[in-house]
């Protein structure tokens, strides 16, 4: 007997989206000839990319570069193509599908492929004309059109989706409002301090950005006119665009009387209920889970070919990873990163760059990931997450990457050496291996300074000093023999730019957090390391750190300057050095009531009042607050004065309003922790009376503009100013003197004066920072006022908390006590 | 003048308050005829006192940083042992003490070292 010629199985696809079409691909290619395949399409079109619309609504990409099979691709494979043609029933007792355009087509397998439908909230005005979701081709069109008009765009629903449109709207030309539910953004994929970056990076787009905002109403006549939020705020809006969420299109699958729950259920195999039929794709709920990404999507898909090729195969479920697909932010998001009890965290943050890593580890394996700013390591950790692999050994060098691991290798020098010579050793300048190597090598260095000096790496915020190290190593072999880092204090081994770095890297947020992680060699520190750690803290975590008062040396806890006999001095703050009549009769008061001995101008154009018992302190305080006076600050690691001259209001050489200035800048920088005091003067012309050549940052004011001095000094160490720019208007010494104070905040050593930072990282490097760098300027200075919303409150105005009367109060008064 | 109705005895101790009056890693002052007695608190609340008198230039202890069993002369920095009231590494000199101990939280002080010098 012989055996007829096998007829190909008949093979209908109901959904033309991205999954089935990897599927054909899969099919085609592996068994060309077991199916002869039937799709139907609901969009008039061919199979295109899904993922890529966000730029074809920014105008980066057009609809022919985002196509994934044209007409030619299913012509050449024999596939039938029914474009604009949706499927309306499944007749499973006769194979059959049949169609809106009448057409009956018989199936041997059939393939359900709905996708998902775009979750719309019901609120009233829902379904006015100009109210959009954002799901395929047609809306993108439709957003484009609206915005042509320039007008305003509310996007409702700050996930994936919405930010993405949102971006493209404004790329477009409009005025986009964000309104998202909950606090922070994307909160599915990422952890509040990567939504708080997004957030900045949105808003600095132009995007508003609304959160915690429920959606009311949408209000209009004939069109949509405003969104109405649930607090009142009317929101104008000549587009919505709703981008909630998505949910599974199972409404065909039911209605054939298939197994659907939130999605259609498939077993392992990609088949439903009927094990004629199968399904994928973003309608399908496997083990529980839906999904709405494209790579469990594609893992569906090679899954459901096997399938039909009749190999053995199981689908066991998908770790989804995201990436936002906006131009210019780089996010990254994968696996489970919520806290709990039996998980440690890994995290690296680079404020200056805008970098925030996050690794969430249980049991020595990665289980989550957030990367912002530099997602480049994605790829290789969300490998490692999806393999499960045991990361014990890399753990430490984990957060750098995979360059940093140099694949295997736990041996870092090994590591070092394995680094491309294009391989970036020093961020902040941009310094490559080979660069470090040549000269090394060519100018016989044999130091981490010498390389400083040379080629600028590690010189800024000196995280690649060990790598730089390991470089020297690596070049002169037994020839070089490491400087141990000087290190804080005897508590530790630890150089206060190790410190810095890792209180930064490891997210460290208290002084105890910082002694058990970085393994302090005593319990509490000393007088040395205490007062470090806590203004690295103040000025790494602004608005987080809680103060920690027993960290203060005496005069920053006290708000006053200890004398030798143990009592104190106390200067009130003179702005710009400038006083009233009012002002002196309440000094003049406040030194008759405490009887107080000596009253002093001092150097920096203050009233100094000395001899006050510690006791008096708060009574003094309140006297001069009420006279409208604050606290000069004039004992503190801090700003201290902005000394001026009378400039053009009074002096006939005057070029520029140097008082009025150097009020200004002090109105704007007082209250702010330094790494050592800060002085600063503004002196109307080059004859300097204001003697602002020797301030930390110093003003001189000439005909055309400003001239910006730094690193002066006029005590134990007596030098003149660098001269780092000239401006021309008020604005920019404002915002040039906040960037350089954030920068000297974020990179100096405790108790290092402006000077001695700068001569370590070079004035060129300030420079480029603060001069060049215009971008890299405003983030410091945005993150210097940033800083001030929390330390410009009145030390002496806070006489009331229960701390207060412990630091001024004697515990007891046993004076009265005579002994027998 | 009536030796029993106001004065006491070198067994006597007496209350100055409880440990939580104290910050910890901090000092209280108490005043007393003989100057001010700094009463310290260490971080694992161990409390200790020292008449307020650095021995190097009479720095009042009880405003320095405390650490561990130290505190650190808010003047010159001398660092003294809480327990010994001695000038620690290479400095010398020694803080008077005067004992304290804890009963249920509450921080007595002996009036021995009072009543020696007045004696």
């Amino acid at each position: 007997m012989t055996q007829a010629p096998v007829m190909k199985q008949k093979l209908v696809i109901v959904g033309n989206g991205m999954a089935p079409g990897r599927m054909l691909e899969k099919l085609v290619e592996q068994a060309p000839d077991r199916y002869a395949v039937t799709i139907f399409n609901a969009e008039p079109r061919v199979n295109y990319d899904r993922i890529m619309l966000s730029p074809v609504l920014s105008g980066e990409k057009t609809y022919e570069q985002i196509v994934i099979h044209g007409d030619g691709w299913y012509i050449e494979h024999g596939i039938t193509l029914h474009k604009g043609t949706r499927v309306t029933a499944i007749d499973r007792a006769a194979r059959t599908v049949s169609t809106d355009n009448g057409l009956t087509v018989p199936y041997d397998k059939l393939v359900i492929a709905t996708g998902s439908v775009p979750f719309i909230i019901p609120v009233p005005g829902h379904n006015l004309p100009g109210v959009l979701t954002y799901r395929d081709l047609d809306d993108v069109d439709a957003m484009i059109v609206a915005a042509k008009s320039r007008g305003q765009a509310v996007v409702i629903g700050g996930g994936l989706l919405g930010l993405e449109a949102a971006a493209g709207l404004a790329e477009q030309g409009m005025k986009v409002t964000v309104v998202h539910l909950m606090p922070t953004l994307m909160e599915r994929q990422l952890d509040p301090a990567a939504g708080y970056l997004l957030r900045k990076a949105i808003e600095d787009r132009g995007i508003r950005v609304l959160t915690g905002a429920n959606t009311k109403a949408i209000l209009g006549e004939d069109k949509v006119q405003a969104v109405e939020l649930e607090d009142g705020t009317r929101l104008p809006a000549d587009l919505v665009v709703m981008a909630i969420g998505i949910r599974p299109n199972g409404a065909l699958a039911k209605d054939a009387g298939l197994t659907v729950n939130r999605g259609i259920v498939v077993d392992d195999q990609m088949v439903t209920s009927d094990p004629d039929i199968l399904a994928l794709g973003e309608c399908v709920e496997h083990r529980g889970a839906c999904y709405g990404l494209v790579a469990p999507l594609y893992e569906m898909a090679g899954v459901l070919a096997k399938t039909l090729m009749n190999e053995p195969v199981a689908y066991s479920g998908s770790v989804t990873a995201t990436k936002l697909k906006v131009t210019g932010i780089d996010l990254f998001s994968a696996g489970d990163f919520a806290e709990a009890k039996d998980r440690e965290e890994i995290v690296l943050r680079d404020a200056a760059q805008g970098v925030y890593k996050r690794l969430v580890i249980k049991e020595n394996r990665i289980i989550g990931a957030v990367l912002y700013g530099d997602t480049e390591d994605g790829a290789w950790f969300f490998q490692k997450l999806r393999e499960g692999a045991d990361i014990a050994d890399l753990r430490d060098t984990l957060i750098f990457g995979q360059s940093f691991a140099g694949g295997t290798q736990a041996d870092p020098l090994a590591a070092v050496a394995a680094l491309p010579d294009d391989a970036e050793i020093c961020g902040c300048n941009g310094v490559c291996k080979g660069k470090i190597v040549t000269a090394i090598q060519q100018n016989k260095l044999t130091d981490v300074d010498g390389v400083r000096k040379t080629t600028k790496a590690s010189a800024s915020c000196g995280s690649c000093t060990g790598l730089v190290e390991k470089l020297l190593a690596l070049t002169l072999g037994d020839g070089f023999k490491a400087v141990e880092s000087v290190a804080m204090c005897g508590c530790t081994d630890l150089g206060h730019d190790d410190v810095r770095r890792l209180i930064v890297a490891k997210g460290l947020k208290t002084i105890p957090a910082v002694m058990q992680e970085l393994e302090w060699k005593t319990s509490c520190g000393c007088h040395k390391c205490r007062p470090a750690l806590n203004y690295y803290l103040i000025a790494t975590w602004p608005g987080e750190y809680v103060d920690d008062s027993q960290s203060r040396f005496i005069n920053e806890r006290v708000h006053a300057n200890i004398q030798k006999d143990g009592t104190y001095s106390v200067v009130p703050r003179m702005w710009g050095g400038v006083t009233t009549p009012n002002e002196l009769r309440a000094i003049a008061d406040v030194a008759d009531k405490f009887n107080i001995r000596t009253v002093k101008v001092t150097g920096g154009q203050r009233i100094d009042l000395l001899g006050v018992k510690k006791e008096d302190l708060p009574a003094v305080w309140a006297d001069l607050n009420a006279a409208g006076m604050v606290s000069g600050h004039a004992y503190g690691k801090a700003l201290r004065t902005v000394k001026t001259c009378v400039g053009t209001e009074w002096c006939r050489f005057g070029t520029q309003d140097s008082t009025g200035l150097g009020i200004k800048i002090e109105r704007f920088t007082w209250g702010s922790w330094t790494p050592a005091k800060l002085k600063m003067g503004v002196s109307g012309c080059p004859r300097n009376c204001a003697e602002a050549t020797v301030k930390d940052i110093g003003i001189v004011c000439v005909e055309s503009g400003y001239e910006i001095h730094i690193g002066g000094a006029a005590g134990l160490h007596v030098r003149q100013t660098d001269l780092l720019c000239k401006v021309a208007t008020e604005a920019e010494v404002m915002e040039y003197c906040g960037a350089l104070m954030q920068m000297y905040r974020e990179q100096a050593r405790y108790l290092d004066r402006i000077w001695k930072w700068m001569e370590r990282i070079g004035l060129d490097h300030v420079r480029t920072q603060i001069v060049d760098d215009g971008e890299r300027r405003r983030a410091l200075f945005g993150r210097f006022v940033y800083s001030q919303r929390f330390a410009q409150s009145d030390p002496w105005a806070e006489r009331t908390t229960p701390a207060f009367d412990r630091e001024f109060k004697p515990m007891a008064d046993l004076s009265m006590l005579e002994p027998a | 003048m009536d030796s029993t109705a106001t004065g006491f005895e070198i067994g006597d101790w007496i209350k100055i308050g409880v440990v939580s009056d104290i910050p910890a890693r901090g000092a209280r002052v108490v005043k007393t005829a003989q100057g001010d007695v700094a009463v310290f608190r260490t971080a694992d609340d161990r409390i200790y006192a020292l008449f307020d008198r650095c021995p190097h230039k009479a720095g009042p202890l009880s405003q320095g940083i405390v650490q561990g069993q130290t505190v650190t002369c808010p003047l010159h920095n001398l660092v003294i042992n809480l327990a010994t009231g001695a000038a620690e590494g290479e400095d010398a000199g020694c803080a008077n003490r005067v004992a304290v101990r804890v009963e249920d939280g509450r921080i007595l002080m002996s009036l021995a070292a009072f009543a020696r010098r007045a004696a």
